[in-house]
């Protein structure tokens, strides 16, 4: 059985340093799996490295089947979108004409611009309702409108996986629930598999299907969120005491921190 | 786009009919296409006047692509080529060549483009940091050695004999003086090749100025990319001050002008050349036609206006 995509013994490392060790992780196809973790324990350089942004030192990332480094980077593109944590717009870019970006891959050097380019902008452009923001420059949007022009970028490049590192940070709670139900609309509707970096736990149990807990650089637990998340994990992971009731509206685990306590490290 | 190489040819046409003997634009038009009388004319015109303005045209275009590359790779509408050192580079290959070795016309060209292409290579590999250039590191790494350069500059003015310090002065002005057609040749060469290659590559750096992360998962080879362009739009400089000598702030303006008209999303590369090549035959013109009689070199008008440019675009900017 071939997998859609997973990480195999990865060690990963900037400038020598190493970050992650021996990091082994399966995504479920068709499912939303968000990683989450205390700060500086991987996270986004495993997210990195699962859309082949950062080389492994040793292991493999396997996509559809084969080692993602035998693909052409376009050719990753066209299979894989990630969404970053820090982007820029070019100064007096439009909405449109951003989003449309994200066509680049799907485009040649002497066919530029073709119809199916269009439709999947206006679907991307619909499905994050910035429509009526077409022409408008991204420069003059609020930062919850910015945020959905840049996941429509993603979206326009039609992968059927999308991996999304932090896609709620600096955005206030009402625009972190509408991308994140965003999210859900993208993976029970339009069958895409989503991989995120979360920071908020009961958002992370809420939406996930399928939970990456991370430490030190290490995966320590996985799982549905109600078997994954647990008092001791808490206590251990992210050095927490909490209490773990259910979410009366999503009946999820919903974690309430009573203390920090001090960290193992 | 189309306006300004319309704008370009006419303004080139124009220059061409003027000087101490004049000639009539029409004839002009009959001897570039092959269809001059023979006379004095024909001879002015294809010996003097236009090598002068396929000179100014092709460096034009050479600085105005050269431009809008290295103000896309470092992100700054600052990043040109003459205030990131290279142009000061090329300066300094070609003072050497003249104060130390007393070389001719093109000893004297082939030593700037030495010159540039040797500080570019400094500075990018003094930039490099774990693999990677970024915009500022560029931009300060550049401006630090440009002023090293410059103090070089300086130094070897003062140190060289007085008639070689004086002929130095003179092609540090920059000028479209006196271009014979093997100053055309290198310049017009090199445009020709390397700007549609830079053109093709805009997509690319268009992509890489939203982050080198979102540029890569989209699929672009981002290092790669990023050292051909530079590598391309160094030559270009180069091969430019090494045709007219030290040429300010076209490549600082013309990119962000084009933007400014034209309002385009992508990096315009061509619309730089074109924008480019009309600025430094409009600024020649100018310089021809102006009162003072003496020919002011053509280096120190860009200078001017370019200065006043930038000064506006300091005043209104709110993204540098």
């Amino acid at each position: 059985m071939s997998e859609l995509l997973a990480a195999q013994g990865l060690t990963l490392a900037y400038d020598g340093t190493t970050v992650a060790r021996d990091v082994t992780v399966v995504v479920p196809p068709g499912r939303i799996t968000v990683i989450i973790g205390p700060n500086a324990c991987g996270k986004t350089t495993l997210l990195r490295a699962l859309a082949r942004l950062l080389a492994p030192k040793s292991g493999n990332v396997v996509l559809d089947g084969k080692d993602i480094r035998r693909y052409g980077t376009k050719e990753v593109a066209r299979r894989l979108g990630l969404l970053p944590q820090a982007m820029t717009a070019p100064f007096g870019i439009t909405v449109a004409d951003l989003i449309a970006r994200g066509r680049f891959p799907h485009q040649e050097l002497f066919r530029q611009w073709s119809v199916e380019d269009e439709a999947a902008v206006q679907a991307a452009m619909r499905l994050t309702r910035v429509t009526a923001l077409a022409d408008r420059e991204v420069d003059e949007l609020s930062g919850g409108q910015r945020q959905r022009v840049w996941l429509a970028l993603v979206l326009a490049q039609e992968t059927p996986l999308m991996l999304l590192d932090e896609p709620t940070t600096y955005l206030d709670i009402a625009h972190q629930l509408d991308v994140l139900e965003l999210c859900r609309k993208l993976n029970r509707e339009e069958r895409r598999t989503l991989v995120m970096v979360l920071h908020d736990l009961n958002q992370a149990a809420r939406y996930a299907d399928h939970l990456v807990v991370m430490k030190d650089g290490a995966v320590v637990a996985t799982g549905a969120p109600a078997d994954v998340l647990t008092v001791e994990l808490l206590a251990h992971t992210f050095g927490l005491e909490a209490r773990i009731v259910v979410d009366p509206v999503s009946e999820t685990p919903m974690v309430i921190p009573v203390a920090s306590l001090e960290r193992p490290d | 786009m189309l306006v300004l190489f319309a704008v370009s040819a006419l303004v080139a046409a124009l220059a061409m009919t003027i000087g101490t003997f004049r000639v009539e634009l029409a004839d002009v038009f009959a001897i570039l296409v092959g269809r001059g009388d023979g006379g004095v004319g024909e001879r002015i015109v294809m010996t003097i006047r236009l090598p002068r303005v396929l000179a100014g045209v092709f460096a034009g275009a050479a600085l105005g692509a050269s431009g809008a590359v290295f103000q896309s790779v470092s992100r700054n509408a600052l990043g040109s080529p003459d205030v990131i050192g290279f142009t000061t580079g090329a300066a300094t290959g070609a003072i050497s060549q003249i104060v130390l070795f007393g070389g001719g016309p093109n000893q004297v060209a082939a030593a700037a483009v030495i010159g540039g292409v040797l500080t570019a290579a400094v500075v990018y590999v003094l930039a490099l940091k774990g693999g990677m250039v970024g915009g500022y590191r560029l931009l300060l790494t550049g401006i630090g050695v440009g002023a090293v350069l410059g103090a070089l500059n300086g130094l070897l003015l003062v140190r060289g004999a007085l008639d070689d310090a004086v002929s130095a002065n003179l092609w540090l002005a920059g000028s479209l003086n006196a271009r014979k057609w093997t100053h055309v040749y290198p310049v017009m060469l090199g445009a020709v090749v390397v700007v549609p290659l830079l053109a093709l590559a805009a997509r690319r750096l268009s992509l890489m100025e939203m982050g080198d992360d979102l540029a890569k998962q989209l699929g672009v080879t981002v290092e790669r990319t990023r050292l051909l362009s530079v590598f391309g739009a160094v030559l270009l400089a180069a091969l430019a001050t090494a045709a007219t000598g030290p040429i300010a702030f076209v490549a600082l303006a013309a990119p962000q002008l084009v933007v400014r008209l034209g309002g385009r999303s992508d990096l315009p590369v061509v619309g730089a050349a074109a924008m480019g090549a009309c600025l430094l035959v409009a600024a020649d013109l100018l310089t021809q036609l102006a009162p003072w009689g003496a020919n002011l070199p053509i280096g120190r008008m860009t200078g001017i206006v370019g200065g006043l440019y930038l000064i506006w675009l300091l005043t209104r900017g709110k993204n540098l």
